[in-house]
């Protein structure tokens, strides 16, 4: 079943115009990678399936729902109804490049707020969610500390956490090592790889050109807001037609 | 030569003063930082319109002196004969203000709301994005996001600041000997009067005072280790795996 679908999306700040129409659907276990140099638009888009911006044209579904959208006064699209936005952003799950971690609360706190307040799970529900969930991502130790106590692996750790126990259709990972030091990237990118092999499904932006090859299902190669390479990894590093991509790996795999 | 009768006579009224003092102080600062969470909330909502009202409120009672805003309150609304016609309905609302504990109360407390407003709403301004954004993606209403991200996350970091006002409140309510309250202030200026020693009088008050300040360093002390553990360094030297 289709989990996630994206169609022709476009954004644009004011005259420059970030994404050009680019298209995703993932099938539930898939593992699409996006990749691309900065500014090539590949966080725009992944910020604009959950609404953290706003598209200016396109269709999103997830999980076999369509976010309605109608075009606001100056033509560009909003969302229709706030409460469907709310439910199918449970939905859709967020890893953040700096972890954005609730800073009062402690690493449990965080795990089981929105489960509590969003989901409407019980108390114990929740903890025990929660627990699970920082046990799979080796966190559990340190479930009473606060963030800001905890490195910046572990804590990304917990942002994973934090979103698994949404348990989403799709997990959604912004950049999430690329705030790291290099010697902390391999403990998060360890529990990225695990939640792939359960088959989880995931649209991962990233500069690991070693997950993208490996982990992948899929690849997205943006330049210049359109998907100039987009297909199993095996073709689109082994058999790359993309003179763009062809530069932008010899200057990634030094 | 110091003459202690002064003090020892006076006893009683000093502690009935304290009692006073420290009514004032407490309900002033519960009920103004009750009223203070939801309008720091619109102070910091993107209607303008809104923010500007709450604005024009803290803006009065941050520009004006309290003891103005006191004399304001406890003669100036009899002065109305709309109100004067309330009174005489005993309309209990109205009759607050012909009660000089009332006055005092309702002032103090709009007055230590206005700047308790401005400081939250400071804080809620210095609320990481990140923090926001986290709470949008999982699906949170605004009003959820408001109960349990901004606001909490506000007060933590708002109580170092807000320590201050408290102290400045429990200094201010000396201005309510001024409308014939006769809080530790009120008790000290009897004292002086019977006796005729002022030094004697006041520097009791102020030991008093004093006293008091320093008892509410110590709760926001324990406040902060309780509610700022997250921006304190660790405690113990946990391993960092």
């Amino acid at each position: 079943m289709t989990q996630l679908s994206v169609e022709d999306l476009h954004k644009r700040y004011g005259d420059h115009e970030v994404l050009k129409g680019v298209s995703l659907a993932t099938e539930a276990g898939d593992v699409v990678s996006i990749i691309g140099s900065s500014g090539s638009g590949k966080s725009t888009f992944l910020r604009c399936i959950n609404f953290l911006e706003q598209p200016d044209a396109g269709r999103i579904t997830v999980a076999g729902e369509e976010i309605r959208l109608v075009p606001d006064r100056n033509g560009h699209l909003k969302v229709a109804d706030a409460r469907q936005l709310q439910r199918l952003r449970t939905r859709l799950a967020m890893v953040f490049q700096h972890f954005n971690l609730w800073a009062h609360m402690t690493v449990l706190e965080n795990v089981t707020e929105a489960p509590l307040h969003v989901l409407g799970l019980s108390r114990a529900e929740a903890r025990e969610r929660a627990e699970a969930y920082l046990e799979k991502v080796g966190i559990a130790q340190f479930m009473d500390s606060y963030p800001a106590h905890l490195s910046g692996g572990q804590q990304q750790r917990v942002a994973i956490a934090r979103a698994l126990a949404m348990e989403p259709a799709v997990l959604l990972f912004d950049e999430p090592t690329s705030a790291l030091d290099p010697e902390l990237v391999g403990e998060v990118l360890k529990v990225m790889r695990g939640l792939a092999e359960e088959g989880r499904t995931m649209v991962v932006v990233t500069h690991e050109m070693g997950f993208a090859r490996e982990v992948s299902s899929k690849v997205m190669f943006l330049h210049q807001g359109l998907a100039e390479e987009y297909g199993p990894p095996a073709e689109v590093f082994g058999n790359t037609r993309s003179e763009r991509l062809r530069q932008f790996l010899s200057g990634n795999l030094k | 030569m110091i003459e202690w009768a002064v003090i020892t006579e006076n006893l009683p009224e000093y502690a009935a003063g304290l009692w006073l003092t420290l009514q004032l102080t407490v309900i002033s600062l519960a009920a103004g930082l009750l009223l203070a969470i939801p309008l720091a909330v619109l102070r910091t909502s993107g209607a303008a319109f809104v923010s500007r009202g709450v604005w024009a409120y803290t803006y009065f009672f941050r520009g004006t002196p309290m003891l103005v805003q006191l004399l304001l309150v406890y003669y100036g609304l009899g002065q109305f004969e709309w109100v004067q016609a309330r009174w005489a309905e005993g309309n209990s609302l109205w009759l607050v203000f012909r009660d000089p504990y009332g006055c005092a109360l309702v002032t103090f407390a709009l007055n230590t709301c206005a700047y308790t407003t401005e400081i939250l709403a400071g804080a809620l301004r210095a609320t990481p994005h990140g923090e926001i954004e986290a709470a949008q993606a999982c699906g949170m209403s605004r009003l959820t996001m408001i109960r349990r991200i901004l606001v909490p996350g506000a007060l933590r970091r708002a109580l170092p600041a807000y320590s201050n006002e408290a102290i400045f409140m429990l200094h201010g309510t000396a201005i309510a000997s001024t409308i014939t309250l006769v809080d530790l202030t009120g008790a000290a200026r009897n004292a002086y009067s019977q006796h005729f020693a002022p030094f004697e009088a006041f520097i009791f008050a102020g030991l008093i005072y004093m006293c008091v300040t320093f008892a509410l360093v110590g709760l926001f002390r324990l406040a902060e280790r309780r509610w700022l553990g997250h921006l304190q360094a660790r405690k113990s030297r946990q391993a960092r795996a």
